[in-house]
């Protein structure tokens, strides 16, 4: 099975990647090679098993309601790219 | 051919803030108002390497509602992450449920003036907030501040069982008692802390008796009651003007596509498009609440893909019976069973049952005290939903603060049954009562209401009236019934508002027709 | 002094024979003169390596209680958060992260008085096996610089290896402890998923991921994940157990002692000299008493594309948030909001991580989700079934930890599927959630350390590191070291 090159750009558009014609290039190759290769799970016989989504199976695991101290606003916003007073600043978002 | 009016279809998608006092998934504060980005952790902001631990208050405030939505509940539930990218969602995805929501299929009473009526709910689950965003226009710039982020909704998904739009805001106010009551969520629409999206459509009655439906619209940001109501009436409006104006030409119906609701049939319209006909897809639109109308956002012709799947850093959740049984116990009498006991046991109309029990069980607890103080609950129930509540409101009280006691009410209005106070002088006894901390026979003794209750001292008084108007008699004599009410003024001036109004009427009248 | 295991060097410090500053200077000095060769490090800050070593002998002198790592200089994957200091997971999008906040692993570290030495070169957000994926710099494996250390947490390996840092932490997603032990040959732990806390672990696959440690031997490996492991509120997936003790049994063999040797583990593509030096650690088990059992594992042959269907479906999501809003790199030029986050996403991440988020976001999109994702859910549990099977009759269960010894740097860059078969035989305890860990068993006639794979049930810990420690009493590879 081979993926399509507007496959791989489509799926660059979910994950919010912006690739260069190279890279969409060797993507679509490297895919498509490594779906034909999972497609081997394909014949494996799975009617009838649960999904296992985690190898320790914990259930019910909670905190109490209990307030913390949260980060003072400076060191809250110590990491980001830009901002504007005490926000997060990115291009203007309209909707 | 059945019913000729167009069948309005809503459903309702409300989010609810609960009442924790740190997020769902941090200790970092729920308060609203806070400065901007104050309240937030690595845990919320999604910085690297954090992880979420599940507010258990969060769960059994969950829990509570959804028993008192008549939910049933998943024994098992896990949640999943909803993927998408916006500033407001620092790890550009949701933590909510997807396949295993903790509860589904419940039902909601609501009486838009017509009656009890039930509102199917399909699901609701737990879910995180995003923060929010300010639009700067001048600086070209969007803001982000993330306090909200994290913080606990429950979301409420309906089914399309709401016919109009008072029904619709009859919904979201029933869910804002139900949920108030049991300490769920302080649902502040202003505050955002309910929101609600609508689902609307149409299904306009076609000769067969068949329906055809209008294409569904989504109506964001409602953000009050009324707007609610007013967003579904304009819609329906719109819709139905949409829909004259388009089907059969750019709208065809297709007759293959028909499906069930309810005991009809309702089909599909599509769209010419390049030749072949298309689906219309569903629209998104905003309600301008200063313009009052709806509008229409770009048509999302691009499906959203929001990747679900199961969250790794959280464990699923089991919910025993014993647990279940529990939370129950401690649910308290809900609205519904509460106006429906109102009804049996005091005898009040739906009407007063429903103005009782919207005001929360603490106002119900105080009119029924009232009620057994004076044994007259419809009076009692008057009183209340009049004057007293005028009272709460004008102090900004709430009723366990209220500044009389249920037996003082209770006191006056049977004071007043048996001394015969017109309303008029009874509010002046109540307003003393509320300035003096004075009993009701305190208060009448104050302020001088000597109740004239003996017939022949009244009808003395009555004669003595009718003497002093005789134009008024003349009047009457002509006809003019209403003129016996210039007397009986005179009269109710003489006695202070001290006579029972429907003694001094018919005393008035006998002697007037003996003139 | 940088010959000892953290264990001597403990007793040295403890009988007063070094100081603390003392070790830490040996290191540094050791950092100074290999890394420029073997570029483990990222970053390394003597000032406050050399503070923290005095402030421990401060409290030695007086007379406070200590940690049980009190004095031991620790070198750690970019993969934890460190407060205050630059934490990368060696990627360009988060080149000027500072985390206000330690991981618990670094906490525990703190209190145990250990000494952070600084933080070690990886593969990018810990996707690869090579440590090739850095954005900042390739690690040299000690044994012969033109070759990989291993990866993804290579830095770590070959700092220990190198006698840089007695021990070190990396973290285990596919096998990222193991393998480069094993290419190193060190001693490297991956513990039972949900023993080590992964709070402040940068996230990879979230199912899969642990925090393990490194040593020369496994009383070193033993003493660092006693003191890294244990229940964490702040991480939900983290195990009420208390912690694990082992230590004080280490020395006591197991006995009896049944070995599952899983056949799907020598099949094709297992380097001779590595299967042989594998035959011989069995021979040298049966020679301690051990029964050797003959087992099967017959999903093994899908575990790899198992875990690149999970691994990647995860990572698709836990690395949706470096979108250059809130941290991390921003583009310096963009049109819109999208485009803002597209390029920077473009711009920041290396090419192995977009091509693990594109399979991961295909593997989770809709018309995909129940063929890739959720049957290579399916697969993990029948994976699971198979140990849950073999542990049923055997103690633990052995094979090589890899199937070639280190491979020269350069040589599968251009070929990913051949770069993910390199977990294949450690791959499967991460989707299953068993402790495993890589001893020394060899070398080949080119010098390159052998890695002897050990597998246990969950939690078995203790068993699992007296098993490893049987061998590594009778045989003396653990104590050769690489040319300086
Ligand atoms: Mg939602
Ligand atoms: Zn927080």
């Amino acid at each position: 099975m081979s993926l399509s090159i507007d496959q791989v750009r489509w799926v660059a558009h979910l994950a919010r990647l912006e690739l260069t014609d190279d890279e969409a290039a060797t993507f679509t190759r490297d895919l498509t090679a490594i779906v034909d290769y999972v497609n081997q799970l394909q014949s494996v016989n799975t009617d009838n098993v649960e999904p296992l989504a985690h190898a320790v199976e914990l259930t019910n695991v909670f905190r109490a309601d209990e307030p913390a101290e949260s980060l003072p606003v400076d060191q809250a916003l110590a990491n980001a790219p830009r901002r504007e007073g005490d926000f997060y600043a990115v291009p203007a978002v309209l909707d | 051919m059945r019913g000729m009016n167009h069948r309005v279809v809503i459903g309702l998608e409300t989010h609810v803030q609960l009442l924790t006092r740190t997020k769902l998934f941090c200790g970092c504060s729920t308060r609203f108002g806070l400065p901007p980005n104050s309240a937030t952790c690595p845990v919320c902001l999604g910085m690297p390497g954090s992880l979420p631990v599940m507010n258990h208050a969060a769960f059994q405030l969950a829990l509570r509602a959804a028993l008192a939505l008549n939910c049933r509940i998943a024994p098992f539930t896990k949640w999943d992450r909803k993927n998408y990218y916006y500033p407001d969602l620092p790890k550009n995805y949701q933590i909510s449920q997807y396949d295993l929501p903790f509860s589904h299929d419940g039902w909601l009473e609501i009486d838009a003036g017509a009656g009890a009526k039930r509102i199917g709910i399909i699901r609701a689950h737990l879910e995180e907030d995003a923060g929010k965003m300010l639009h700067d226009e001048k600086g070209g710039e969007s803001l982000v501040d993330l306090n909200r982020t994290g913080t606990p909704l429950l979301e409420i998904v309906s089914r399309p069982d709401l016919s109009s739009g008072e029904e619709a805001k009859a919904y979201l106010e029933e869910i804002r008692l139900l949920l108030r009551e049991l300490g769920v969520s302080d649902c502040e629409m202003q505050e955002g802390s309910l929101r609600c999206d609508a689902n609307i459509n149409l299904h306009v009655p076609q000769a067969d008796g068949s329906y055809v439906a209008t294409p569904l619209v989504e109506v964001k940001n409602l953000n009050s009651f009324r707007g609610v109501e007013r967003a579904m009436k304009y819609e329906v409006e719109r819709q139905l003007g949409e829909y004259r104006q388009k089907v059969g030409s750019e709208w065809l119906v297709d007759r293959d596509a028909g499906k069930a609701f309810g005991d009809y049939q309702v089909f599909p319209v599509r769209q010419k498009k390049n030749g072949e006909l298309t689906s219309v897809s569903k629209a998104t639109a905003g309600w301008n609440d200063r313009r009052e109308v709806t509008e229409i956002q770009r048509r999302k012709e691009e499906a959203s893909d929001y990747r679900y799947f199961p969250e790794p850093d959280l464990a699923p959740v089991t919910v025993s019976p014993s647990v279940l049984e529990r939370v129950r116990s401690e649910l308290g009498e809900l609205p519904a069973v509460q106006r429906a006991r109102l009804q049996t046991q005091y005898g009040l109309s739906a009407y007063d049952a429903g103005v009782l029990v919207r005001q929360g069980r603490a106002f119900a607890a105080f009119f029924e005290g009232v009620a057994a103080s004076c044994g007259d609950p419809k009076e009692a129930c008057n009183w209340m939903a009049n004057d007293f509540l005028q009272t709460l409101n004008e102090r900004k009280l709430g009723v366990e603060q209220a500044p009389i006691s249920a037996a003082a009410l209770g006191e006056l209005i049977q004071e007043v049954k048996t001394t015969g106070l017109n309303k008029q002088r009874a509010r002046e006894v109540y307003a003393a009562m509320l300035a003096g901390g004075l009993g009701a026979r305190d208060a009448i003794a104050k302020l001088g209401f000597k109740v004239v209750a003996d017939e022949g001292q009244l009808l003395e008084i009555i004669r003595r009236a009718i003497t002093a108007n005789p134009k008024a008699v003349a009047d009457f004599k002509k006809g003019k019934v209403k003129a016996a009410d210039a007397i009986k003024g005179a009269v109710m001036r003489e006695t202070k508002g001290a006579a029972k109004m429907d003694q001094v009427q018919q005393l008035l009248l006998k002697e007037l027709q003996q003139q | 002094m940088i010959d000892r295991t953290a264990t001597e060097l403990l007793d040295l410090m403890a009988r007063g024979d070094a100081t603390a500053e003392a070790v830490a200077l040996a290191y540094l000095e050791a950092i100074r003169e290999r890394d420029p060769r073997i570029r483990a490090f990222l970053h390394v800050d003597e000032h406050a390596t050399l503070e923290q070593a005095r402030a421990v002998d401060a409290r030695r002198r007086r007379g406070e209680p200590l940690g049980a790592l009190a004095g031991i200089p620790v070198a750690v994957k970019d993969v934890l958060c460190t407060a205050g200091v630059r934490t990368t997971c060696a990627s360009k999008i988060l080149d000027n992260f500072i985390p206000p906040y330690d991981a618990t692993v670094i906490a525990k570290l703190r209190q145990a008085d250990a000494v952070l030495l600084g933080k070690t070169n990886m593969d990018e957000f810990a996707m690869g096996s090579t440590t090739e994926n850095s954005a900042y710099q390739v690690t040299r494996n000690p044994w012969d610089l033109d070759r990989i250390p291993g990866g993804s947490s290579g830095g770590s390996a070959a700092a220990v290896a190198s006698a840089q840092a007695p021990v070190a932490l990396g973290s285990d997603t596919g096998g990222s402890v193991r393998f480069p032990a094993s290419m190193c040959g060190i001693v490297g732990l991956k513990p039972s998923y949900g023993r080590v806390s992964r709070f402040g672990l940068i996230a990879y696959g979230s199912s899969l991921d642990q925090v393990g440690p490194f040593g020369h031997c496994v009383r070193d490996a033993a003493l660092l994940f006693e003191a890294v492991a244990g229940h964490d509120p702040r991480d939900s997936t983290s195990i009420q157990q208390p912690p694990p003790r082992i230590t004080p049994t280490l020395d006591e063999p197991v006995q009896p002692l049944t070995i599952g040797v899983p056949r799907e583990y020598f099949g094709a593509g297992l380097d001779a000299e590595v299967e042989a030096a594998v035959r011989e650690a069995l021979n040298v088990y049966e020679g301690l008493g051990a029964a050797i059992k003959d087992v099967s594992l017959p999903h093994t042959p899908y575990a790899v594309a198992t875990y690149y269907l999970i691994a990647t479906a995860e990572a698709s999501s836990n690395l949706a948030r470096y979108d250059g809003v809130h941290y991390g790199h921003r583009a310096a030029r963009f049109g819109d909001l999208i485009d803002m986050v597209c390029k920077s996403r473009g711009e920041g991440f290396g090419k192995e991580v977009k091509r693990r988020i594109m399979l991961g976001t295909y593997a989770l999109s809709s018309g995909y989700i129940d063929a890739y994702y959720l049957k290579a859910l399916k697969v993990r549990r029948l994976i699971k079934q198979d140990f849950d099977k073999a542990f049923a009759e055997c103690d633990v269960v052995m094979g090589p930890t890899a199937p070639t010894p280190a491979f020269k740097i350069g040589d599968k860059v251009d070929d990913p599927l051949a770069m993910y078969l390199s977990d294949i035989y450690t791959i499967s305890a991460n989707l299953a959630g068993l402790p495993g860990v890589s001893v020394p068993c060899g070398f080949t006639a080119a010098n390159l350390p052998i890695g002897l794979q050990i597998l246990a049930a969950p939690l078995a810990e203790e068993k699992l590191l007296r098993v490893a420690r049987m061998f590594e009493a009778a045989t003396d590879w653990h104590t050769r070291r690489p040319k300086a």
